[in-house]
């Protein structure tokens, strides 16, 4: 059965309660936002490569919460590294999902290595991640990491707001309070 | 020794990860953090890494600092507009290669070109020019880092670091 990207990740965030969501830029920042803008939602627009360590730095300064990376098979690619320095710090609250189309959705939908066979589950396994199947994800024992296969398809663009100042401060107010602007 | 005072300064200030890619430059301080139960020393693969760890800390709301050598400087420099469009608080304290008796000629360019890129990018850079200024300095870029959420560079000039060759480097 062909999965569709934006099934996939409302069915990660229904009911999310207390998740904090950080997103890979492109596809994934606009599927975050088409399952319902939050500020507890960090979609990233640019720094490719890095939302899986945005992740990993939310969960090690927040044990208590659960957080949830979901990024995309181009943007996952370009941190590889940063499996490995996720599995030698084994956050127990931290997971990883990869909306893999194959694709660069943005730039003309060219083939990624993951189209050619390279196994992004394989590479976290061998890091000492949890692979497990992309539904298990809200609660797997972390690091997990799940890769969803979805199908290579151009939909509407769902985008949540610019300005960076303004997605960081509201992501720090909404998870720690009036403290935030005095820590 | 500046590292030992360094250290101190993250401490006082609150810092609690610590990312590195290691530098012979930065070993003192690298094993004083490590050894430190308040802080939690994260070992990157890459400089870059870095980046996006200390910006998720301070989401979640924690301090941290980024070591690394002056060649680390051009794996961060796209990232580094993050920092800046975000205004995230960023303290990178850099030990540098390729300035004062450098002996390897590969470190040279990007050791000569990184104090250029890190304030194209944004990023305030602060050259302690003895070993008693350093301690200074870096309180100075924790305050202006977290109070006023700026990124700002600390760089360890290789003269007090010290390593005069290959040989001496390996035998630390």
């Amino acid at each position: 059965m062909t999965l569709h990207r934006r099934d996939v990740v409302k069915k990660l965030l229904e009911d999310r309660k207390e998740l904090l969501v950080v997103a890979g830029l492109g596809s994934t920042a606009w599927d975050i936002t088409a399952a319902g803008d939050s500020p507890l939602n960090f979609p990233m627009w640019g720094a490719m490569g890095q939302a899986a360590m945005m992740g990993l730095g939310l969960a090690l300064a927040q044990p208590q919460r659960r957080v949830l990376v979901i990024t995309g098979d181009g943007e996952m690619l370009m941190g590889l590294g940063s499996l490995a320095t996720i599995g030698v710090q084994q956050p127990a609250n931290l997971g990883i999902v990869v909306i893999d189309n194959e694709r660069y959705g943005e730039t003309g939908m060219q083939a990624t290595h993951t189209a050619r066979g390279v196994d992004l589950a394989g590479v976290a396994k061998a890091c000492g991640l949890n692979v497990c199947p992309w539904e298990k994800m809200r609660d797997a024992a972390g690091p997990a990491f799940a890769v969803a296969k979805v199908a290579a398809e151009k939909i509407p663009l769902v985008l949540p707001p610019r300005e960076g100042a303004l997605l960081k401060a509201r992501f720090r107010r909404a998870l720690l309070g009036p403290a935030a602007d005095s820590i | 020794m500046w590292p030992d005072e360094i250290h101190r300064e993250l401490a006082a200030a609150k810092v609690r990860l610590v990312g590195y890619v290691p530098d012979a430059g930065h070993k003192r301080l690298i094993e004083l953090c490590q050894a430190d139960k308040s802080m939690r020393a994260v070992v990157l693969s890459t400089e870059e890494e870095g980046i996006g760890l200390a910006a998720g800390a301070w989401l979640g709301g924690e301090r941290s600092v980024l070591l690394m050598q002056s060649s680390g400087v051009g794996n961060v420099v796209n990232v580094l507009g993050m920092v800046k469009e975000c205004r995230f608080p960023l303290v990178t304290l850099v030990t540098m290669r390729g300035e004062e008796g450098e002996f390897n000629p590969w470190q040279v360019p990007m050791g000569q070109a990184m104090r250029a890129a890190l304030e194209a990018m944004g990023t305030v850079v602060q050259r302690p020019a003895s070993p008693e200024d350093i301690a200074p300095t870096v309180n100075a870029a924790l305050r202006l880092a977290y109070d006023s959420y700026a990124s700002v560079a600390v760089l360890i000039p290789q003269r007090i670091i010290g390593i005069k060759s290959f040989q001496e480097q390996a035998a630390q």
